[in-house]
């Protein structure tokens, strides 16, 4: 399997992080438990990703900046905008449905049409994921901004209200106050998780922890931007 | 298809020990004492159980010195090596909880007997003689 993995040995501390930066595409199929041999136990999700295909390749000399574009998840063709199928068709791949792209710090060293698995991460990396997390549509406060809510009884009335919106004096509501409103449906990052286990031949890496969004919701799984970095300084 | 069900069969324990409410079971626990690990029994009466897939497990009730005990044992975690069933109880409901507000021998069950109790114990000893100890899975 070709993919852009480059063997980081040679390169500065800072380049390393960069150029270990990789991505994958999938989704979230749900969340269960794993015990270790003494015993403890592990909430992880299981998150279907790849096979990715590569299908653009960004170059320094023609876009400015050096990225890969992969694209994942089979979808007909007539679902797909003319200009993408365009692309699919010039590479000669099948359409996919999502398409992400990965900045680079130097030259790629695939091409288009390879393929990217799961198998990029081992056991012990920590990773990024990205989804989207469900939505709540109109939340209060309470839920929204984890406030307090008022007491229910002895005549009270301000139950889930917001409470005061500023002091007199003021004479006006400060911008940023917290207030309710559209609650989800925002995309999230959940940072420095573990993967705690890989099935290459189904394609599934087990996370550790929680990842934002609905089972089968869309995801992106990525190496840890901080958390990688902080292990190269040690 | 239920991935997570399916996963959930696998990294879990190929086959448990056959436990129901009312039970009088020892539970083989794992425990860890400064850097030894020994066996410890825990015995006592099934008051509940949850199955839900990997994190199945029983509450079991005792009491000690005057004062009830109960612990919780996933069914699948490594450290549960086995339960042995040493006595059926006959019950009518699914959680025993009733017996947290008794004492002495209100806390006694009625053994189940009969045709069916009979069958299972057999079964199990045979399952238990064939590939030694039933909990040894995965």
């Amino acid at each position: 399997m070709e993919s852009h993995w480059v063997e980081p040995e040679s390169l500065s501390t800072h380049e390393k992080v960069q150029e270990i930066m990789t991505l994958i595409l999938g989704r979230k199929r749900g969340m269960t438990q794993l015990f270790d041999a003494d015993g403890t136990v592990h909430g992880v999700t299981v998150v279907e990703v790849g096979p990715c295909v590569v299908t653009q390749v960004r170059t320094q000399e023609k876009d400015g900046y050096d990225a890969i574009q992969l694209g994942w998840g089979d979808i007909a063709d007539k679902r797909l905008a003319k200009p993408q199928l365009g692309q699919y068709k010039k590479a000669g791949l099948a359409p996919k449905r999502f398409m992400r792209e990965e900045r680079l710090s130097a030259a790629a060293t695939c091409k288009v049409g390879d393929t990217v698995t799961c198998d990029i991460f081992k056991e012990g990396d920590l990773v990024d994921v990205v989804g989207t997390m469900k939505g709540r549509g109109f939340a209060g406060t309470i839920k929204r901004h984890n406030f307090h809510r008022g007491p229910e009884t002895h005549g009270c009335m301000n139950v889930r209200q917001p409470g005061s919106l500023a002091s007199k004096r003021i004479g006006k509501v400060i911008k940023g106050k917290r207030l309710g409103g559209h609650y989800g449906d925002t995309r999230e990052t959940s940072k420095n998780l573990r993967v705690v286990r890989v099935d290459a031949a189904r394609n599934l890496l087990y996370i550790k922890g929680s990842v934002a969004g609905a089972n089968n919701g869309f995801i992106q799984v990525r190496t840890a931007k901080t958390g990688v970095r902080q292990k190269a300084k040690a | 298809m239920d991935l997570i069900g399916q996963l959930e069969r696998e990294n879990g324990k190929k086959t448990l020990p056959p436990v129901h409410i009312g039970d009088t079971v020892e539970v083989h626990y794992l425990i860890k004492e400064g850097d030894k690990e020994r066996v410890q029994l825990f015995i006592g009466t099934v008051i509940a159980m949850k199955n839900r897939g990997i994190r199945r497990n029983v509450v079991v009730r005792r009491i000690v010195q005057g004062e009830g005990v109960e612990r919780t044992f996933p069914m699948h975690s490594p450290r549960v090596k086995d339960i042995v069933v040493t006595r059926r109880g006959e019950t009518r409901r699914a959680k025993l909880y009733f017996l947290r507000d008794r004492v002495g021998k209100q806390t006694r069950l009625k053994e189940l007997l009969g045709e069916k109790a009979r069958k299972e114990r057999e079964l199990n000893k045979a399952m238990r003689a064939a590939d030694g100890s039933a909990t040894e899975g995965s």
